[in-house]
């Protein structure tokens, strides 16, 4: 593909697109990618992160992550600081799939103790976590319960049972969003998601079992800090988000912002998909209220999801989730809006950071994190596609220029139709048994359309992260069993 | 053919282009195309529950952006895959009135052989135009 002619190397991993590129960029768009990376990005992901950076009240610069492909409104791995006071909100910055992102959580066994078992594993994990098109979850609650979800996220779950203390601390923002408010999210939206707590969904979402290696082991102490101990260490990774009430939640507020964006606030842009509104405009707040509610909810699915697991495990090896020492490590959201503090030109300010398909990455010592990864910088989960493997990497200082955020995955370079064209699900399944790792999916057609070859290399995304100073490898986490919608 | 799906203008999501020769056609072609993205067989989607999805809009391309994602909707809270039997609209630019009877059947993983879960209408290069003495839409879906 022919890169823009405009384009600016500014470093190995730092592209820029002036402000002359497209009409109304208010300022400079910034890829962060090798030249091979680069290379595979969509012409889209270009003119998306130029559309970006004519968003009213952008900060800096526009950013695109190396994961970054070509989405809808901001680019997947789309990054954007807003000044709250004169700046807008996006839903297309953000993504139908509000908190969609990563949780990983340690156990005590090696790969020696669950390879034996590993299909009774995966077979008990399917049955216990729902997969798939349009599927519910086991946790029932009115829809009065389910407000409440949406107000307090994981510590509704602590209140019932679905949780311990622990888990909240390792999971970004506790688990709870302040500010989510009930009364701005449609009662549709509640309807669609009141019966999906605990509910996987399909597409790029899963759950995995996984090795950490000693040979894939990038910083043994970091590793250790992050409860890495044993050589051969079994992790569990899941990908997820707020299921239909978030997606309900985006389709809502775009519709509402389509309204009154160009009539009542006079803002036109070059993509309808980027609708927005003052940040602190009536529509906009109501939006940021609803938008933490599908955070909230983002958070309690996967805190549920994985009482799930610890139920299976504990069953499966007949130990107790504290025996086998299954710990939280952390949970990230890689599609939020969030306010922070960041420094802009010298100055802290509080400014409010889109990241879509792009996670937080707090370096050391920064306010926010456990106490635990206070001298590490925060745990930044990057999943991969279900067979090449997945990083554990931590936040760290040189992350500051992106406002602290890092890539979120592999990034696909094919389409799924294409991707099914070339793989067949069911020889996919097999070839992955015979190289060691076991599969159940709710459909052969949706593995095929995941299958690694439409991804791009997890191992080159992850290293220029690190090479771009956004975070820092720890330990790569390789696949031995997966569930996928 | 009323529909086909267009890798072109979609990596992540799932894209589809459908016709119609009337608009009515266009809307019941787009219905199948959103089905047969989330099922692999979606003649096996029976039509048990029927019911009626009325909607207005000033604007073509949002009555249909607002019509899929009805099925979206119903397809979360009611676990219903649905097939659009007839559609009916009326009105003028400015105001458009739809009337649509859809049918289908709780989802059925073993018969419906299902693949990727719709969470979304995009707008990304969303549009409904008459162009060669038909109705043609464009429309991504997030999955």
């Amino acid at each position: 593909m022919s890169l823009p002619a405009q384009l600016r190397k500014i470093s190995d991993t730092i592209w820029e697109l002036p402000v002359t590129y497209k009409e109304g960029m208010l300022v400079p768009a910034r890829i962060i990618a090798s030249e091979s990376l680069l290379s595979g990005m969509e012409a889209g992901v270009f003119e998306q992160a130029a559309n970006v950076a004519c968003l009213p009240g952008i900060l800096k610069y526009s950013y695109c992550m190396p994961d970054g492909h070509w989405g809808y409104g901001f680019p997947i791995g789309g990054v954007a600081a807003m000044d709250p006071e004169n700046g807008v909100i996006s839903p297309g910055g953000i993504g139908f799939d509000i908190n969609c992102g990563m949780r990983l959580c340690l156990t005590n066994l090696t790969e020696a103790e669950v390879r034996p078992r590993i299909r009774e594993l995966v077979d008990q994990l399917f049955n216990a976590i729902p997969t798939g098109v349009g599927c519910s979850g086991s946790v029932r609650c009115s829809r009065n319960k389910f407000r409440q979800v949406l107000e307090t996220g994981s510590r509704w779950c602590l209140r019932n049972g679905y949780a311990v203390p622990e888990d909240l601390e390792m999971t970004e923002e506790g688990g709870c969003f302040a500010g989510a408010d009930a009364d701005a999210c449609s009662e549709k939206a509640i309807e669609r998601g009141v019966d999906q707590i605990g509910t996987l969904g399909s597409g790029n979402h899963y759950c995995e079992i996984q090795v950490a290696k000693p040979e894939n082991i990038f910083d043994p102490a970091t590793a250790r800090a992050f409860g890495i101990t044993i050589p051969n260490q079994i992790v569990i990774m899941f990908h997820c988000g707020s299921r239909g009430f978030g997606h309900q939640v985006a389709t809502d507020y775009l519709q509402t912002f389509l309204k009154v964006m160009t009539r009542t606030y006079g803002i036109k842009l070059h993509d309808r998909e980027l609708a927005c509104a003052p940040f602190r405009s009536p529509e906009g707040q109501a939006y940021f209220a609803a938008m933490k509610c599908a955070a909230n909810m983002g958070f309690a699915n996967r805190q549920v999801i994985l009482h799930r697991i610890r139920e299976v495990f504990s069953k499966l090896f007949r130990r107790s989730p504290a025996e086998l020492g299954m710990d939280m490590l952390y949970d990230v959201a890689h599609n939020t809006a969030k306010l922070e503090e960041h420094l802009i030109d010298g100055v802290k300010r509080q400014v409010l950071v889109h990241r879509k398909g792009a996670t937080r990455s707090f370096g050391p010592g920064m306010p926010g994190l456990p106490d635990c990864y206070r001298e590490s910088g925060q745990p930044v989960i990057i999943g991969g596609s279900m067979e090449s493997g997945s990083y554990l990497l931590a936040g760290t200082a040189g992350a500051a220029a992106t406002f602290y955020t890092t890539a979120h995955g592999s990034g696909r370079t094919m389409s799924r139709h294409q991707a099914k064209k070339m793989v067949q699900g069911r020889t996919l399944l097999e070839d992955m048994e015979r190289r060691g790792i076991h599969v159940r999916s709710a459909s052969y057609g949706g593995l095929a359309e995941e299958a690694g070859l439409a991804y791009k290399d997890i191992d080159l995304v992850a290293r220029v992260t690190e090479e771009a100073g956004l975070s820092r490898r720890v330990v790569k986490l390789v696949p031995i069993g997966n569930i996928k919608g | 053919m009323p529909f086909r799906f267009n890798d072109q203008i979609s990596t992540a999501d799932v894209a589809f282009e459908a016709w119609g020769s009337t608009l009515e056609e266009l809307f019941i072609s787009s219905a199948a195309a959103l089905l047969r993205t989330m099922s692999d067989t979606p003649h096996e989607v029976a039509r048990r529950q029927e019911l009626i999805i009325r909607l207005e809009h000033e604007e073509l391309d949002l009555l249909l952006f607002s019509f899929l994602q009805e099925l979206i909707f119903y397809k979360d809270a009611r676990q219903l895959l649905l097939h659009a039997d007839t559609v009916d609209i009326d009105g003028k630019p400015g105001a458009y009135n739809l009337v649509a009877h859809v049918s289908g059947e709780l989802i059925d993983a073993a018969r419906h052989h299902l693949l990727v879960d719709v969470k979304a209408v995009t707008l990304q290069h969303l549009r409904v135009v008459f162009r060669d003495n038909q109705w043609m839409g464009v429309v991504v879906l997030d999955v």
